[in-house]
């Protein structure tokens, strides 16, 4: 009986040590595969030619048509955000400090974050399903055959107009946001728009606004660089092209919330 | 068996003369354990049809592959024009590129561009420069040639099955390379429209005088466009040959392809 239970100990063992090595050995492959990625966009960005057209077209796709949905979420944020705190505001006594909590929260924190993430859904898996697909129909081959650099075309414009635009989805998603709030404030009262906004950038700081629109700037880059990464070498097959807009997504989700925390420790340093 | 197998040799080496424009001397290619070119040695003449035969799997479509650079050699060398690929550098493989052509399985049409932005697309990545009028007539001598003039303004979905291979074609050709490379150009279309596509491929190397390298599995259009053809087996070549010589070869294994 000895003999087995050992044979069995020693199987097992060797089966978790396998397992650890190739969960651990797929993590380092991946993030050192992604590390050179991002080594080679940052060699060919500066190299000439440069992809203009591409850039304004891509730049177009990726951030004028996600402004109907970001400034959507971003209203809709508002307006639900100020109608949950309300109530306990109103149990503290506090009701007139609704729109600079509200302002503050939105600036900060919630819009860049919910901006990214839409966009990580809507454009980080569209880049990544798009390029994907290109791959299992030999369209980045074509490219390269007929004398385009593929990861220039495809990769620096998109990951350049993703990087660009995201601000300014922020931005707006910000302002819908803060129009949002101004409704539900006047669902249950009435407050003007000029009282309302007046609060609102009383309550505002050059310290607040700043940070938000320098993290979505990474926030887009890490966006746009998953979606390429994750299409770029999609595996062959249209599974693949799934797989690879579905990582994506939660790719750039994780990393955007890896990147708040970030972003959050290093201002709350100089704020406080 | 290597059946009238042409014999390299340096003394009587035809790139010399300007006769050979592709050059493979016992080049081999790995993935990881599978061993897809095992020996390789092959010369392609000047202004010839050279049909590639072989059970699927076979490194057919790598042998292009690494032809063109899409996919490096591990041993051995491939000389295109009579300079080895592996010494150039990234510029000149994209020149080198620029003279040979390569027609996709899938056609490898862009899904987002309309048929006529595909081929205005790699007309404008080469002659940066080129006049909207020349690009204009370009596009229509290429359609023309390829029959494909009413579908200028249709998008690659819109299109058949064979009006995607003419189109893929038409891409290709309106570069006017000197080598081109055809894989699988009649697989999954109907026996008139792949016995076009063979005349086509005919038309295109009397008309523009192109080197023409096939990978096809389909006879009809081997015996119709084939001056020579190579057979592949087991990442060699087992053996070379006119379509007559193949099909009444002594060997049953090569026979049963023409069968």
């Amino acid at each position: 009986m000895e003999p087995k239970i050992r044979i069995r100990s020693i199987t097992r063992e060797k089966i978790e040590e396998d397992f650890l090595a190739s969960v651990f050995g797929k993590f380092f492959i991946e993030v050192s595969s992604l590390a050179f990625f991002t080594l080679r966009f940052f060699k060919e960005v500066l190299k000439p030619p440069y992809e203009f057209n591409e850039l304004m077209k891509q730049s177009f796709l990726v951030g004028y048509k996600s402004f109907p949905l970001v400034g959507i979420t971003g209203f809709i944020v508002g307006l639900v955000f100020t109608i949950q705190s309300r109530p306990t505001l109103v149990k503290f006594g506090a009701v007139s400090m609704l729109p600079a909590m509200v302002a503050i929260s939105l600036i900060r924190e919630i819009g860049p974050v919910i901006t990214a993430l839409i966009f990580a859904g809507k454009v980080g898996s569209g880049i990544g399903a798009e390029l994907a697909s290109m791959k299992v129909t030999e369209q980045i081959d074509a490219m390269q055959v007929s004398g385009t650099n593929p990861f220039k075309f495809l990769v620096v414009t998109r990951v350049l107009a993703a990087t660009m635009m995201l601000p300014l989805l922020a931005v707006l998603a910000d302002a819908l946001g803060l129009l949002g709030s101004f409704v539900g404030v006047n669902l249950r009262g009435h407050v003007s728009a000029s009282f309302f906004f007046l609060q609102v950038f009383q309550s505002l700081n050059f310290s607040d606004l700043f940070p938000a629109i320098v993290k979505t700037f990474f926030f887009g880059f890490a966006v746009g660089m998953i979606g390429c990464y994750k299409g770029y070498y999609a595996n062959t097959g249209t599974e693949g092209v799934g797989k690879a807009a579905n990582s994506a997504v939660v790719f750039a989700s994780l990393l955007v919330f890896l990147l708040d925390m970030i972003a959050v420790q290093i201002t709350s340093l100089y704020q406080y | 068996m290597i059946e009238n197998a042409i014999p390299i040799t340096i003394e009587q080496d035809p790139v010399q003369n300007g006769s050979v424009v592709v050059k493979m001397v016992h080049l081999r290619k790995s993935f990881e354990n599978n061993h897809v070119l095992r020996d390789i040695n092959l010369v392609i003449n000047k202004g010839e049809n050279l049909v590639i035969l072989g059970k699927s799997g076979t490194g057919k479509t790598v042998l292009i592959q690494c032809i063109v650079g899409l996919v490096d050699c591990d041993n051995g060398s491939l000389s295109i024009f009579g300079t080895d690929i592996s010494e150039l550098s990234e510029k000149e493989l994209i020149e080198t590129r620029k003279k040979i052509g390569f027609l996709f399985q899938s056609g490898a049409l862009y899904d987002s561009m309309s048929v006529r932005e595909n081929l205005q697309f790699p007309l404008r990545r080469q002659q940066h420069s080129i006049p909207k009028e020349k690009m204009n007539s370009l596009i229509k001598e290429a359609l023309e040639n390829v029959g494909l003039s009413k579908a200028i303004d249709k998008t690659p979905a819109e299109l058949s099955g064979g009006m995607r291979k003419r189109l893929g074609l038409a891409r290709t050709l309106i570069l006017k390379p000197e080598i081109m490379l055809y894989d699988e150009p009649t697989t999954g279309l109907d026996p008139i429209t792949s016995k076009e596509i063979s005349k086509l491929i005919l038309e295109v190397q009397q008309k523009y005088n192109t080197t023409s390298v096939i990978i096809t599995h389909d006879m009809e259009c081997a015996r119709l466009t084939a001056d020579r053809i190579v057979v592949i087996k087991d990442g060699m070549c087992e053996a070379e040959g006119s379509f007559d010589e193949l099909k009444n070869s002594t060997d049953a294994w090569i026979r049963s392809f023409f069968e």
